[in-house]
């Protein structure tokens, strides 16, 4: 039947594009839902290099490195619907959920065996990073900033602060560089910077921009476009030192970090995680809804898209084995970690397959020593930083010991200063 | 010639070691810091003929997108970017152009293409 699927995956960026080749590729009948007019996500408006060195071996940048996913979804002739929006989605049983879909092909309503849903993460908004200050016009997140440069040609403003000294802060700030804007300050809340140490070596340094640590913006000012920041020292706690000056600028971009895009799956009852704002999961990526997976940056926020196509795999896999009924995921044992640690995921295991474990720690540190406890398996690194997410793999057969938990720990040495 | 020390952080690896540079006469004395040769290699070429590759958005008329994303074939050296930006600032192209595409062949005589990174289709 035309409107039958095994899987439906939400949202067509590399998370999406990646769960529904390797869907394909395992046999299964898999459409794609897309919210806007193009397949691709994110990387689309990215058009700096840093893609796909892991899983491509090649530095693509963003949209040749989405587009070599959409040509391998073109090669295997995988349906898809574009300025597709998912009206409704009614969880059937185990094996059954239906997606009601309006497009430009009119209303649709498909019935599937399984969903994944990939639909991304969202910005951080400026209430969220108590900014308080007049309505004025200039104030952009980084992803719009983004796509009026790179997407529409149109630059943003001509005087900018940046807030948050993330990847996608630094990357935008050289963008706005070289296209002859002038970046006053990027300001960042926390005592380190937010990104990888080769960018800022190669946004920032490269332009002399300074980066201001350890501050954060109080208010922005202005008559009917930003006219100045006011800005605000503060100590690890983010609490005020009563240090404050101002900053003129005609333009504030917020890159302040992402979330997990979530609403669609709180409205079904997915159970979240308050601490990755994504949701709960188990090893195959399947959400505490039964036949409902998730990938990419709708799971965690992910700073390297190779992980992201990565985990759309493992979903894919994880409908896969659910609907061939290949593994019987009785158990599902809970994951416990060290407080220096900020979250790992998955959240639960089912050991019936090989696992990736992805944590970040919560501040930089040095002779890092990440031990699972149970099974005495003990990953070693020289640093490790928030802005670095760990990957480590464990394989089935190792995972033989664990009983009812098993419990993350991790050992540090010192904390570097970068 | 005075003697100078510069510092960099080494971009290689995510070891991100810091490496220690002497230079006099234009002339590296001492590298000193890094942890393997790809180090070495990577702060002498960043002392003596720093390169980057170029990305930016060239204008399109009769696409899908106002905009072609584009980088350079190779990268190129780091005082030269903002002329070739300030040139292709200029530069409107026509759809369609396709990913991949060669839009610029030897940009200043300079052996470096510039190639489209995003497809643009005609509407
Ligand atoms: C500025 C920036 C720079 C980056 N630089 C790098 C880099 O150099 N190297 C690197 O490896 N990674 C980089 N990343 C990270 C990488 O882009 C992301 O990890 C990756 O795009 C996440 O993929 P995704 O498919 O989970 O989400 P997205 O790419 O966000 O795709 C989600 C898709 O779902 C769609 N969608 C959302 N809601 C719905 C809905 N309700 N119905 C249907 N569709 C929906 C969206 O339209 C979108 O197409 C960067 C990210 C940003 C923002
Ligand atoms: S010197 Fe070697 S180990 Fe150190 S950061 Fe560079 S490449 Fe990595």
């Amino acid at each position: 039947m035309k409107h039958k699927y095994d899987t439906i995956v939400i949202g067509g960026g590399p998370a999406g594009l990646a769960s529904a080749i390797k869907a394909t590729k395992l046999g299964l009948k898999t459409l794609i839902i897309e919210k806007t007019e193009r397949l691709g996500g994110i990387p689309l408006q990215c058009i700096h290099e840093g893609f796909g060195v892991i899983y491509f071996k090649q530095n693509l940048t963003g949209p040749e490195f989405s587009y070599k996913l959409i040509k391998e979804v073109d090669r295997l002739s995988i349906d898809y619907i574009t300025s597709g929006y998912v009206s409704e989605i009614n969880i059937l049983s185990d094996e059954a959920k239906q997606v009601k879909v309006i497009s430009p092909k009119g209303y649709q309503v498909f019935e599937t065996k399984t969903l994944i849903y990939a639909a991304g993460a969202r910005e951080k908004t400026l209430h969220e990073i108590n900014v308080v200050g007049d309505r004025v016009s200039g104030i952009f997140t980084a992803g719009e900033a983004q796509a009026l440069m790179d997407i529409y040609g149109v630059m943003p403003g001509r005087e900018v602060v940046i807030i948050g000294s993330g990847d996608v802060g630094l990357i935008l700030t050289r963008r706005l560089i070289l296209e002859k804007a002038k970046v006053k300050a990027v300001i960042e809340a926390m005592p380190y910077p937010g990104g990888l140490v080769r960018n800022i070596v190669q946004c920032l340094k490269d332009f002399d921009v300074p980066l201001l640590l350890g501050h954060v913006v109080k208010e922005i000012r202005g008559r009917k476009r930003v006219e100045k920041v006011v800005v605000e020292k503060v100590d690890e706690n983010l609490k005020p030192l009563g240090e404050s000056f101002s900053i003129t600028c005609d333009t504030v971009i917020i890159s302040a970090g992402l979330l997990p895009h979530v609403r669609m799956l709180r409205e079904l009852g997915v159970k979240m995680d308050p601490l990755t704002r994504g949701p709960i999961v188990n090893d195959f990526f399947e959400t505490s809804i039964r036949g409902v997976f998730v990938a990419g940056n709708a799971l965690i926020v992910n700073d390297l898209v190779d992980y992201v196509v990565e985990q759309g795999e493992n979903a894919a896999e994880g409908a896969y084995s659910l609907i061939t009924k290949k593994y019987v995921r009785q158990q599902n044992i809970p994951v416990l970690f060290d407080d220096n640690i900020r979250f790992v995921v998955p959240q639960r295991i089912t050991k019936t397959s090989d696992v990736v474990f992805y944590l970040r720690v919560k501040r930089p540190m040095k002779d890092v020593k990440i031990i699972f406890e149970e099974i005495d398996k003990v990953f070693v690194f020289s640093k490790a930083r928030p802005s670095e997410m760990i990957r480590v793999k464990i394989k089935k057969k190792d995972l033989g010991d664990i009983k009812d938990k098993l419990h993350v720990r991790l050992y540090s040495d010192a904390s570097p200063q970068t | 010639m005075p003697v100078r020390k510069l510092k960099y952080t080494c971009i290689v690896c995510p070891q991100g070691c810091e490496i220690e540079v002497v230079i006099s006469d234009n002339e590296i004395k001492e590298i000193k810091g890094f942890k393997c040769i790809r180090g070495k290699r990577y702060v002498t070429e960043e002392v003596l003929a720093p390169k980057r590759t170029l990305i930016t958005v060239l204008h399109c008329k009769n696409g899908d997108y106002p905009t072609v994303s584009v980088k350079t074939s190779k990268p190129i050296p780091k005082e030269k970017m903002f002329e070739i930006l300030e040139y292709l600032s200029k530069i409107v192209l026509e759809a369609p152009v396709d990913i991949g595409d060669i839009v610029i062949r030897n940009i200043f005589d300079s052996g470096v293409d510039i190639i489209a990174t995003r497809p643009c289709r005609k509407v």
